[in-house]
Protein backbone atom coordinates (compact mmCIF):
# COMPACT_ATOMS: atom_id res chain seq x y z
CA UNK A 1 0.00 0.00 0.00
CA UNK A 2 1.52 3.53 -1.29
CA UNK A 3 -0.80 5.48 -0.11
CA UNK A 4 -3.20 5.15 3.02
CA UNK A 5 -5.01 7.95 4.72
CA UNK A 6 -6.25 7.09 8.62
CA UNK A 7 -8.07 8.77 10.90
CA UNK A 8 -5.08 9.80 12.42
CA UNK A 9 -2.36 9.54 9.98
CA UNK A 10 -1.09 9.32 6.53
CA UNK A 11 1.62 8.12 3.74
CA UNK A 12 2.28 8.08 1.11
CA UNK A 13 5.35 7.09 -1.20
CA UNK A 14 7.11 9.09 -4.01
CA UNK A 15 10.34 9.50 -5.42
CA UNK A 16 12.18 6.83 -2.94
CA UNK A 17 11.06 8.45 -0.21
CA UNK A 18 7.92 7.33 2.05
CA UNK A 19 6.17 10.44 4.43
CA UNK A 20 4.28 9.49 7.28
CA UNK A 21 1.80 12.40 8.53
CA UNK A 22 0.51 12.53 12.03
CA UNK A 23 -2.93 14.33 12.12
CA UNK A 24 -4.82 13.61 14.88
CA UNK A 25 -6.19 16.68 16.66
CA UNK A 26 -4.96 18.65 18.95
CA UNK A 27 -1.56 17.18 19.22
CA UNK A 28 -1.11 14.04 17.76
CA UNK A 29 -1.96 12.20 21.01
CA UNK A 30 -0.83 8.22 20.89
CA UNK A 31 -4.00 6.44 22.05
CA UNK A 32 -5.90 3.55 20.55
CA UNK A 33 -6.56 4.87 17.10
CA UNK A 34 -3.18 6.22 16.28
CA UNK A 35 -1.94 2.48 17.31
CA UNK A 36 -4.14 0.80 15.01
CA UNK A 37 -2.83 3.43 12.47
CA UNK A 38 0.72 3.11 13.31
CA UNK A 39 -0.12 -0.97 13.33
CA UNK A 40 -1.27 -0.57 9.57
CA UNK A 41 1.43 1.27 8.57
CA UNK A 42 4.02 -1.08 10.08
CA UNK A 43 2.27 -4.02 8.46
CA UNK A 44 2.94 -1.78 4.92
CA UNK A 45 6.53 -1.30 5.72
CA UNK A 46 8.02 -4.63 4.26
CA UNK A 47 6.25 -3.56 1.07
CA UNK A 48 7.41 0.09 1.23
CA UNK A 49 11.41 -1.39 1.94
CA UNK A 50 11.46 -2.93 -1.29
CA UNK A 51 10.93 0.83 -3.03
CA UNK A 52 11.94 3.23 -0.72
CA UNK A 53 15.27 4.78 0.57
CA UNK A 54 13.57 6.96 2.92
CA UNK A 55 10.89 7.53 5.95
CA UNK A 56 10.15 11.01 7.01
CA UNK A 57 7.61 10.80 10.23
CA UNK A 58 6.66 14.28 10.45
CA UNK A 59 3.17 16.19 12.20
CA UNK A 60 0.69 18.20 10.39
CA UNK A 61 -0.95 19.26 13.72
CA UNK A 62 0.33 23.26 14.49
CA UNK A 63 0.86 22.27 18.18
CA UNK A 64 4.08 20.46 17.31
CA UNK A 65 5.40 16.63 16.37
CA UNK A 66 3.27 14.73 19.03
CA UNK A 67 2.26 15.24 22.99
CA UNK A 68 2.69 11.92 23.68
CA UNK A 69 0.46 9.05 25.01
CA UNK A 70 -3.29 9.93 25.10
CA UNK A 71 -3.55 10.24 29.05
CA UNK A 72 -7.01 11.30 28.83
CA UNK A 73 -7.74 8.07 27.22
CA UNK A 74 -5.67 6.31 29.35
CA UNK A 75 -7.57 7.24 32.73
CA UNK A 76 -10.88 7.54 31.36
CA UNK A 77 -9.90 3.34 30.12
CA UNK A 78 -8.89 2.36 33.28
CA UNK A 79 -11.19 4.34 35.29
CA UNK A 80 -13.62 1.84 33.77
CA UNK A 81 -11.88 -1.49 35.26
CA UNK A 82 -10.14 -2.29 38.39
CA UNK A 83 -6.07 -2.09 38.86
CA UNK A 84 -5.47 -5.60 37.77
CA UNK A 85 -7.40 -5.39 35.02
CA UNK A 86 -6.57 -1.75 33.51
CA UNK A 87 -2.48 -3.03 34.24
CA UNK A 88 -2.90 -6.02 32.07
CA UNK A 89 -4.53 -3.39 29.45
CA UNK A 90 -1.72 -1.04 29.73
CA UNK A 91 0.75 -3.82 29.66
CA UNK A 92 -0.47 -5.73 25.90
CA UNK A 93 -0.99 -1.62 24.83
CA UNK A 94 2.90 -1.45 25.68
CA UNK A 95 3.49 -4.68 23.78
CA UNK A 96 1.47 -2.97 20.61
CA UNK A 97 3.50 0.06 20.92
CA UNK A 98 6.76 -1.96 21.49
CA UNK A 99 5.79 -4.10 18.44
CA UNK A 100 5.38 -0.96 16.32
CA UNK A 101 8.09 1.15 17.32
CA UNK A 102 10.67 -1.83 16.95
CA UNK A 103 9.81 -2.61 13.92
CA UNK A 104 10.29 1.08 12.59
CA UNK A 105 13.51 1.55 14.87
CA UNK A 106 14.88 -1.68 12.98
CA UNK A 107 13.53 -0.81 9.53
CA UNK A 108 16.17 -0.90 6.20
CA UNK A 109 15.22 2.72 5.41
CA UNK A 110 16.86 5.07 6.83
CA UNK A 111 14.24 7.21 8.82
CA UNK A 112 13.94 10.76 9.94
CA UNK A 113 11.84 12.55 12.76
CA UNK A 114 11.00 16.15 11.41
CA UNK A 115 9.94 17.97 14.17
CA UNK A 116 8.17 21.29 15.12
CA UNK A 117 6.75 22.43 18.61
CA UNK A 118 6.26 19.83 21.44
CA UNK A 119 7.79 16.82 21.58
CA UNK A 120 6.76 15.38 24.69
CA UNK A 121 6.63 11.64 26.06
CA UNK A 122 5.28 8.92 23.78
CA UNK A 123 5.83 11.07 20.99
CA UNK A 124 9.43 12.21 21.52
CA UNK A 125 9.49 8.10 22.47
CA UNK A 126 8.42 7.84 18.78
CA UNK A 127 11.25 10.57 17.27
CA UNK A 128 13.70 8.64 18.93
CA UNK A 129 12.74 5.76 16.93
CA UNK A 130 13.82 7.63 14.11
CA UNK A 131 17.37 7.50 12.73
CA UNK A 132 17.86 11.19 12.28
CA UNK A 133 16.00 14.16 14.35
CA UNK A 134 15.74 17.66 12.35
CA UNK A 135 14.15 19.62 14.39
CA UNK A 136 12.58 23.50 13.96
CA UNK A 137 14.07 26.08 16.55
CA UNK A 138 10.70 26.22 18.01
CA UNK A 139 10.87 21.98 18.69
CA UNK A 140 11.25 21.40 22.25
CA UNK A 141 11.86 17.55 23.77
CA UNK A 142 10.82 16.53 27.27
CA UNK A 143 10.13 13.10 29.44
CA UNK A 144 6.83 14.51 31.51
CA UNK A 145 6.54 11.12 32.87
CA UNK A 146 8.24 11.07 36.39
CA UNK A 147 5.08 13.92 37.55
CA UNK A 148 2.83 10.98 36.58
CA UNK A 149 4.51 8.47 39.02
CA UNK A 150 5.56 6.67 36.08
CA UNK A 151 8.24 6.12 33.67
CA UNK A 152 8.42 6.55 29.92
CA UNK A 153 6.83 3.36 28.74
CA UNK A 154 7.47 3.94 24.82
CA UNK A 155 11.21 2.56 24.90
CA UNK A 156 12.67 6.45 25.22
CA UNK A 157 15.30 5.47 27.99
CA UNK A 158 17.11 2.73 26.45
CA UNK A 159 16.27 4.61 22.90
CA UNK A 160 18.14 7.68 24.16
CA UNK A 161 20.84 6.05 26.20
CA UNK A 162 21.84 4.21 23.31
CA UNK A 163 22.11 6.94 20.98
CA UNK A 164 23.81 10.14 23.09
CA UNK A 165 24.26 8.41 26.73
CA UNK A 166 22.97 8.01 30.70
CA UNK A 167 24.23 11.30 31.32
CA UNK A 168 21.02 13.59 29.19
CA UNK A 169 18.77 10.43 30.15
CA UNK A 170 19.10 11.15 33.88
CA UNK A 171 18.91 14.86 33.27
CA UNK A 172 15.24 14.87 31.13
CA UNK A 173 14.25 11.73 33.17
CA UNK A 174 14.64 12.68 36.38
CA UNK A 175 14.16 16.46 36.34
CA UNK A 176 10.87 16.65 33.79
CA UNK A 177 12.53 19.50 32.20
CA UNK A 178 11.96 20.48 28.42
CA UNK A 179 15.10 21.12 26.16
CA UNK A 180 14.44 23.30 23.00
CA UNK A 181 16.44 22.21 19.42
CA UNK A 182 19.52 23.80 20.09
CA UNK A 183 20.36 21.95 23.43
CA UNK A 184 19.36 18.94 21.29
CA UNK A 185 21.55 19.81 18.90
CA UNK A 186 24.68 20.25 21.23
CA UNK A 187 23.42 17.22 23.25
CA UNK A 188 23.31 14.83 20.33
CA UNK A 189 19.64 14.30 19.70
CA UNK A 190 18.95 16.51 17.13
CA UNK A 191 20.96 16.23 13.75
CA UNK A 192 20.42 19.66 12.08
CA UNK A 193 18.20 22.66 13.58
CA UNK A 194 15.91 24.46 10.76
CA UNK A 195 14.74 27.72 10.81
CA UNK A 196 11.19 27.64 12.19
CA UNK A 197 8.91 25.93 10.30
CA UNK A 198 11.32 24.17 7.81
CA UNK A 199 11.81 20.98 9.41
CA UNK A 200 10.11 19.46 7.35
CA UNK A 201 11.46 20.68 4.02
CA UNK A 202 15.57 19.74 5.65
CA UNK A 203 14.11 16.31 6.10
CA UNK A 204 12.61 15.85 2.18
CA UNK A 205 16.32 17.63 1.23
CA UNK A 206 18.37 14.63 3.46
CA UNK A 207 15.83 11.80 2.12
CA UNK A 208 16.32 12.69 -0.97
CA UNK A 209 20.33 12.22 -0.34
CA UNK A 210 20.13 9.35 1.08
CA UNK A 211 18.38 8.27 -1.94
CA UNK A 212 22.03 8.53 -4.00
CA UNK A 213 23.02 5.49 -1.80
CA UNK A 214 22.84 1.60 -2.53
CA UNK A 215 20.00 0.39 0.05
CA UNK A 216 21.45 -2.35 0.93
CA UNK A 217 24.85 -0.68 1.87
CA UNK A 218 22.57 1.83 4.04
CA UNK A 219 20.79 -1.34 5.77
CA UNK A 220 23.55 -3.01 6.25
CA UNK A 221 25.28 0.13 8.24
CA UNK A 222 22.13 0.81 9.88
CA UNK A 223 22.09 -2.71 10.71
CA UNK A 224 25.18 -2.61 12.52
CA UNK A 225 25.64 0.66 13.96
CA UNK A 226 21.73 0.86 15.45
CA UNK A 227 21.55 -2.23 17.50
CA UNK A 228 17.93 -2.51 19.32
CA UNK A 229 18.26 -2.56 23.19
CA UNK A 230 15.87 -5.48 23.53
CA UNK A 231 16.37 -6.62 26.98
CA UNK A 232 16.14 -2.71 28.30
CA UNK A 233 13.10 -2.36 26.23
CA UNK A 234 11.40 -5.95 28.07
CA UNK A 235 12.69 -3.99 31.23
CA UNK A 236 11.29 -1.11 30.60
CA UNK A 237 7.62 -2.47 30.35
CA UNK A 238 7.85 -4.24 33.02
CA UNK A 239 8.52 -1.32 35.33
CA UNK A 240 6.39 0.53 33.88
CA UNK A 241 3.51 -1.79 34.32
CA UNK A 242 5.00 -2.19 38.22
CA UNK A 243 4.58 0.91 38.51
CA UNK A 244 1.34 1.70 37.04
CA UNK A 245 -0.54 -0.62 39.91
CA UNK A 246 0.04 2.20 42.51
CA UNK A 247 -2.61 4.05 43.97
CA UNK A 248 -0.58 7.56 42.80
CA UNK A 249 0.00 6.92 39.49
CA UNK A 250 -4.48 7.37 38.48
CA UNK A 251 -4.13 10.38 41.10
CA UNK A 252 -1.45 11.96 38.79
CA UNK A 253 -3.52 10.76 35.82
CA UNK A 254 -6.72 12.39 37.55
CA UNK A 255 -4.99 15.48 38.68
CA UNK A 256 -3.19 16.01 34.67
CA UNK A 257 -6.55 15.41 32.76
CA UNK A 258 -8.26 18.06 35.65
CA UNK A 259 -4.98 20.74 35.07
CA UNK A 260 -5.68 24.10 33.11
CA UNK A 261 -2.31 25.09 34.30
CA UNK A 262 0.27 26.52 32.23
CA UNK A 263 2.54 23.93 32.95
CA UNK A 264 0.65 21.01 33.03
CA UNK A 265 3.26 18.47 32.26
CA UNK A 266 5.03 19.69 35.06
CA UNK A 267 4.55 18.66 39.54
CA UNK B 1 25.99 42.38 30.65
CA UNK B 2 22.18 43.80 30.02
CA UNK B 3 20.49 45.41 33.26
CA UNK B 4 17.77 43.97 34.32
CA UNK B 5 15.28 47.04 32.79
CA UNK B 6 17.15 46.17 29.35
CA UNK B 7 16.27 42.53 29.79
CA UNK B 8 12.85 43.19 30.43
CA UNK B 9 12.45 45.83 27.73
CA UNK B 10 13.20 42.75 25.52
CA UNK B 11 10.69 40.90 26.54
CA UNK B 12 7.72 42.98 26.52
CA UNK B 13 9.12 43.61 22.88
CA UNK B 14 9.26 39.75 22.46
CA UNK B 15 6.04 39.21 24.05
CA UNK B 16 4.27 41.66 21.52
CA UNK B 17 5.41 41.03 18.80
CA UNK B 18 4.95 36.98 19.04
CA UNK B 19 1.22 37.32 20.84
CA UNK B 20 0.46 40.28 18.49
CA UNK B 21 -0.59 42.58 21.27
CA UNK B 22 -0.02 46.56 21.51
CA UNK B 23 3.63 46.91 22.90
CA UNK B 24 2.78 50.18 24.80
CA UNK B 25 0.05 48.28 26.57
CA UNK B 26 2.68 45.79 28.50
CA UNK B 27 4.64 46.80 31.29
CA UNK B 28 6.96 45.32 33.91
CA UNK B 29 4.42 43.95 36.71
CA UNK B 30 1.88 42.34 34.02
CA UNK B 31 0.80 38.65 34.46
CA UNK B 32 1.57 37.53 31.04
CA UNK B 33 -0.76 34.72 31.30
CA UNK B 34 -3.68 36.90 31.78
CA UNK B 35 -2.82 39.78 29.33
CA UNK B 36 -1.92 37.95 26.67
CA UNK B 37 -4.34 35.30 27.35
CA UNK B 38 -1.96 32.45 26.79
CA UNK B 39 -2.60 28.49 26.78
CA UNK B 40 0.14 26.08 28.11
CA UNK B 41 1.29 25.41 24.58
CA UNK B 42 2.17 28.98 23.82
CA UNK B 43 3.93 29.16 27.19
CA UNK B 44 5.93 26.56 26.27
CA UNK B 45 6.46 28.67 23.15
CA UNK B 46 6.84 31.97 25.11
CA UNK B 47 9.70 29.92 26.82
CA UNK B 48 11.84 28.65 23.95
CA UNK B 49 11.36 32.31 22.43
CA UNK B 50 13.22 33.12 25.21
CA UNK B 51 15.86 30.61 25.21
CA UNK B 52 16.48 31.57 21.46
CA UNK B 53 16.45 34.87 22.11
CA UNK B 54 18.86 35.46 24.89
CA UNK B 55 20.89 32.22 23.91
CA UNK B 56 20.59 30.45 27.32
CA UNK B 57 18.82 27.45 29.01
CA UNK B 58 15.63 28.18 30.64
CA UNK B 59 14.67 25.04 32.99
CA UNK B 60 11.17 24.73 33.51
CA UNK B 61 11.09 24.58 37.07
CA UNK B 62 12.42 27.51 37.49
CA UNK B 63 10.34 29.66 35.62
CA UNK B 64 6.98 27.79 37.14
CA UNK B 65 4.98 30.24 38.91
CA UNK B 66 6.62 32.81 37.70
CA UNK B 67 3.72 34.76 36.07
CA UNK B 68 4.60 38.54 35.42
CA UNK B 69 7.64 39.66 32.96
CA UNK B 70 10.29 41.48 35.67
CA UNK B 71 10.50 38.23 37.59
CA UNK B 72 10.56 36.69 34.08
CA UNK B 73 13.78 39.01 33.55
CA UNK B 74 15.56 38.40 36.57
CA UNK B 75 15.38 34.43 35.94
CA UNK B 76 16.95 35.05 32.49
CA UNK B 77 19.66 37.13 34.50
CA UNK B 78 20.45 34.46 36.33
CA UNK B 79 21.58 32.53 33.15
CA UNK B 80 23.17 35.23 31.40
Amino acid sequence: MDEYKGKTLSWHLADGVVELALNRPPANEIGLAMLDDLERFVAALPALETKASALILHSEQKAGFSAGADLRELYEEAQKMDTSSAAKGVRIFLERIHGVLNRIDTSSLTTIAAVHGVCFGGGFELALVCDLIIADKMARFCFPELRLGLIPGFGGIPRLKRDIGNGVVRDLLLTGRSINATKGLSVGLVSQVAAEGEALRAARSTATQTTKFDRATSAAAKHFIKPLPADELRCEIDIFCDLFTRPAVMEGLRKFVENTGAHPYLP
Amino acid sequence: MKTIDQTTDEILDLAATHFNFPRAELVATDDFYRKLGIDSLQALELLTRLENHFGVELPDYEVQGVSDFHTLATRIQARL
